[in-house]
């Protein structure tokens, strides 16, 4: 038996469970622990380790609760079990809090138990984007989806469950969740709600078990809507068809005459009417989403106000503000809703512009026609009229609370092989006015090597220029040419390449400069940072690049901070050069979320060539040890191949004399310079982009 | 001769269309055609790529009876790839017409496709063809062309990419007829993959259908929908013998991302349409 495979003793253990568990506050004696772990394999042991170290990352108790609880837990699951567990909790604990992870771990035979139930579970939350997308195709418009316990729509939004495991495998509960949900679009499609002629409300509250009624009415839509939906889609109604198998007994009467394309929510009544007046319960149809009727009416009736109002205000605009009133009054309205609408004004047609249009085929999807309101020009429109009104206020609201972050950023965690959702919390936060006489003061430091780099960088600008001897072009070479002609006369043979080509040199480049104002950067690697920053700028307001600077700092995830210096729009003003003056060190390096930011803001140029540039003074780093170390390292790593995904290159400027450790691993082994002294820094950044981007 | 029988083999061929193109008038964009052509108005055709725009001139093309010169642009094409350029043959010089060139000269319609791919400076060579000049200039030639009455220039651009940087100049656009085009209303759309694809009514209906799914999914992860082509394209897969669903997935979803959730999202879409 080698080293590697050969089971650890209980002191052995215990000795890696300190190690691992030393901020543990509880004064339980690992000696148990490890008395627990002792009897499994090696390779058992071992991932109880790996898992105990990574969720005490997270939290100390939570790495003990592991320990502790994993002989049981190996004992009841199986290898991925075993893992879904621990990530379970890590999850929980990133979104609930550590009680309610431990609660969790605690529970391992409960979580056992589930899992043997239902081994095929699909989850909301990794199937989100896909049926978005998938109900925005069909609808048109975009719905949102959210996790709810039971699945219905409130017309606006599709709620599912989070967890789906009816059928039995995971392959089959994903496709429940996308019957479902296809349904929950239908019923706001096809007039589950009413319409314009049937007052869906009104006829349900006849019924004093109301209840009793919502269930059957949700039941015998699914039936109706199952069949409308088979004239349009048949793969699709085919599909809900063979996830629900063959009807219950009680529905097949129903079903059976529901099942016609034509059939319409009145239809739906009238078979409730008569199921109402026996007892019978509805059977439950794991496919069929709940009807919450007061949810739904509320919720269109405030979009379908909306959406009149864009309409009208779009028709008034159209015909003049306070124009031939009489004319519109009653404009028929010509397509149907799959096509363009056009508005007949005055014989005219004239189309509506793309807003309104939007609105008022979502109006004819709710009401089957536009209401006459919307057909009745404004007569005079009071100022500017913004349908998303509540919105921005809503959103300076939000800003005032301050405590809400601009953005959340997934972070990459090596150990899960997962991110963590939402993690990190983005703020930006101006830099205060600071002193712009100090960029003066550095100009004139350096005012001979300023000159230099403007006369370098005004070389580099690229003019055109004209490639001779080339195999194809637009002109003649004639120097070529006169030496081809000689070269035939003396029976040699003639070159081939004679022709003159003008390279045009279009620089369509956006640089970000990304500056560390971490606390290490105190003193004078601040000063250095902030004069490379002068002469950068000098160089590239020569060159006429498209460029922008942000600080990033922050204390923990729950406060990473990007301080604009210039945005890509601002020019090099007062403004800006006071905000250089006013850099200063400040707290850590937490480097992922900073990248994720800001090369956010890059791709969203659109120069053909992005390139990030970060000017640092170490590794990632942050409060706390997590994202110390081979965390941070991977985050960042992870954050880089993002950017480049996105077509953002990466560039790093270090006066880390480490930095050869782990820049390599990060940027690539030709994507970042060391300069061994702060003060080079100023001297060296022009010529390094020079390098860069020539 | 033979250096000027080698020139006219570099030439560019004019080709005339001689069998009638298939075309599905849709508006009344024939008859701006013709009128375009007899006052000899230069003509813009704005469009998503596939919607029958190079169809559409061909045919045109073909029921004037004019020679139809087409060029695909690319940034990378200068004014000489347009106007013209000198070519040593044997130990001499001969000039050789641009596609452009020869177009002026033979009376034919030239059409440029795609317009806004070209380099900025290069689309400058044709304004003052599209005025009242009527005019191509051959510098290097000393030349100045006058364009015969036949002579028609018909420019495409694709107005639903978001690029900033494919913009077409006002002083260009401002030149021209405009012409909007979009995909068919669904039953035309439906007769237009049926007649093209060699499928029946319904697999055509349904087939629109999976276009009009995907063309609600532009902006929300697709630059574009599925274009009449490409439903052509997965028509004929079908007549082939292929079954439907994987003719969509290969002609349509396949061919709309890369992404691997939005393919997943099409093929949800196509599942749900066969």
């Amino acid at each position: 038996m080698t080293a590697e495979t050969r089971k650890l003793f209980a002191d052995e253990l215990r000795q890696r469970l300190d190690e691992l568990l030393f901020a543990s506050h509880s004064h339980r004696s690992s000696k148990t622990l490890a008395d627990g772990l002792e009897k499994l394999a090696r390779a058992q042991q071992e991932r109880v380790l790996h898992w105990t170290g990574v969720a005490a990352q997270s939290h100390a108790e939570l790495g003990y609760h592991i320990a502790a609880l994993s002989p049981q837990a190996l004992s009841l699951l199986d290898e991925a079990g075993y893992e879904a567990w621990v990530l379970a909790a890590l999850d929980l604990c990133d979104r609930e809090g550590s009680l309610a992870a431990m609660a969790l771990l605690r529970d391992v035979e409960g979580f056992s138990a589930t899992r043997e139930a239902a081994p095929a579970t699909a989850r909301l939350a990794d199937l989100e984007q896909r049926l978005g997308r998938f109900l925005q195709g069909l609808s048109g418009r975009p719905l949102g989806l959210a996790a709810a316990a039971v699945a219905h729509t409130d017309t606006q939004t599709v709620f599912l469950p989070g967890e789906l495991a009816a059928l039995s495998t995971a392959e089959e509960n994903r496709r429940l969740y996308k019957a479902t949900a296809a349904l929950l679009w239908a019923q706001t499609r096809y007039g589950t709600f009413g319409s314009a002629v049937v007052d869906v409300g009104a006829l349900l509250a006849r019924w004093p078990d109301r209840e009793r009624a919502l269930r059957w009415f949700a039941a015998l839509e699914a039936a109706r809507l199952e069949a409308v939906l088979g004239a349009e889609l048949p793969g699709l109604a085919a599909e809900i068809a063979r996830l629900r198998g063959p009807w219950p007994p009680a529905m097949e009467e129903a079903a059976r005459r529901l099942g016609r394309a034509d059939a319409g929510v009145a239809d739906t009544i009238a078979v409730l009417d008569e199921l109402m007046a026996g007892d019978a319960e509805p059977p439950p149809l794991p496919h069929a989403g709940a009807v919450d009727l007061e949810a739904a009416l509320a919720t269109r009736a405030a979009r379908m106000r909306r959406e009149t109002e864009v309409v009208r205000q779009a028709l008034a605009a159209m015909k003049g503000v306070g124009g031939r009133k009489a004319s519109g009054a009653s404009a028929p309205l010509a397509g149907t809703d799959a096509s363009k609408l056009e508005v007949s004004a005055a014989g005219e047609m004239s189309e509506l512009p793309p807003d309104a249009q939007a609105a008022a085929q979502s109006l004819m999807q709710d009401l089957g026609e536009l209401p006459p309101e919307a057909l009745v020009p404004a007569g005079h429109i009071e100022g500017p009229w913004h349908p998303d009104e509540d919105a921005a206020a809503e959103e300076e609201a939000a800003a005032a609370r301050h405590a809400q972050p601009l953005r959340r950023y997934d972070e990459w965690d090596y150990r899960r092989r997962a991110y963590r959702r939402g993690w990190c919390h983005l703020f930006e936060v101006p830099l205060p006015p600071g002193d712009a006489g100090y960029v003066d003061t550095v100009r004139q430091r350096h005012a001979a090597a300023i000159q230099r780099i403007r006369r370098r960088f005004e070389w580099l600008r690229g003019e055109d220029r004209l490639l001779g001897r080339q195999l194809e072009g637009d002109d003649l070479d004639l120097d070529a040419l006169v030496e081809a002609a000689g070269h035939r006369a003396a029976g040699v043979e003639p070159e081939a390449r004679l022709y003159s080509r003008r390279l045009r040199n279009e620089r369509s480049l956006a640089v970000m400069f990304m500056v560390d104002m971490s606390g290490s950067t105190k003193g004078w690697v601040n000063d250095a940072e902030r004069e490379a920053l002068v002469m950068l700028c000098e160089a590239l307001e020569t060159l006429g690049d498209a460029y922008a600077i942000y600080g990033f700092s922050g204390w923990t995830r729950s406060r990473c901070e990007i301080y604009p210096v210039k945005g890509f729009g601002e020019p090099y003003d007062a403004t800006v050069r006071g905000r250089i003056g006013a850099i200063r060190a400040r707290d850590y390096t937490r480097m992922g979320v900073a990248i994720r930011h800001l090369s956010g803001l890059l791709a969203e140029q659109p120069a053909r060539h992005k390139l990030l540039v970060t000017l640092s003074d170490g590794r990632p780093d942050d409060h706390g040890d997590e994202y110390r170390g081979h965390y941070g390292v991977e985050d960042t790593r992870r954050a880089l191949q993002e950017a480049h995904e996105r077509g953002v290159r990466s560039y790093c400027v270090t006066i880390d004399r480490h930095g050869a450790d782990y820049l390599p691993r990060l940027y690539g082994p030709a994507r970042y310079t060391v300069i061994d002294e702060a003060k080079k820094l100023p001297l060296k950044v022009a010529d390094i982009y020079r390098r860069l981007t020539s | 001769m033979d250096k000027e029988q080698d020139a006219r083999d570099i030439a560019p061929v004019l080709a005339r269309i001689e069998s009638e193109p298939y075309y599905q008038t849709v508006a009344n964009e024939v008859t701006l055609f013709e009128s375009a052509c007899r006052r000899r108005l230069p003509l813009l055709l704005k469009g998503p790529t596939g919607c029958g725009k190079t169809r559409f001139v061909e045919y045109m093309a073909w029921r004037l009876r004019r020679p139809l010169v087409t060029v695909a642009c690319h940034d990378d094409l200068t004014t000489a790839d347009l106007v013209g350029r000198y070519l040593i043959v044997g130990s001499e010089t001969v000039w050789v017409d641009g596609p452009l060139a020869a177009a002026v000269r033979a009376g034919a319609i030239c059409y440029l496709d795609e317009i806004v791919e070209a380099r900025k400076d290069t689309t400058v060579v044709i304004h003052p063809l599209a005025d009242s000049r009527r005019m191509l200039a051959i510098d290097k030639r000393g030349e100045l062309l006058a364009a015969p009455d036949e002579f028609m220039l018909v420019i495409s651009y694709n107005p639903g990419y978001q690029s900033v940087l494919k913009e077409i100049k006002p002083s260009t656009r401002q030149r021209f007829v405009a012409l909007e085009f979009d995909y068919p209303a669904a039953e035309v759309e439906a007769g237009i993959v049926a007649r093209e694809g060699g499928v029946d009514g319904e697999t055509a209906r349904r087939l629109v259908k999976l276009a009009e799914l995907t063309r609600n999914l532009k902006g929300a992860g697709l630059d574009e929908g599925a274009s009449t082509r490409l439903l052509v394209h997965a028509a004929q897969l079908i007549a082939d013998g292929v079954e439907p669903a994987a003719a969509c997935t290969a002609a349509v979803a396949r061919a709309l991302s890369d992404d691997p959730e939005m393919t997943a999202t099409l093929d949800d879409l196509v599942a749900a349409v066969f």
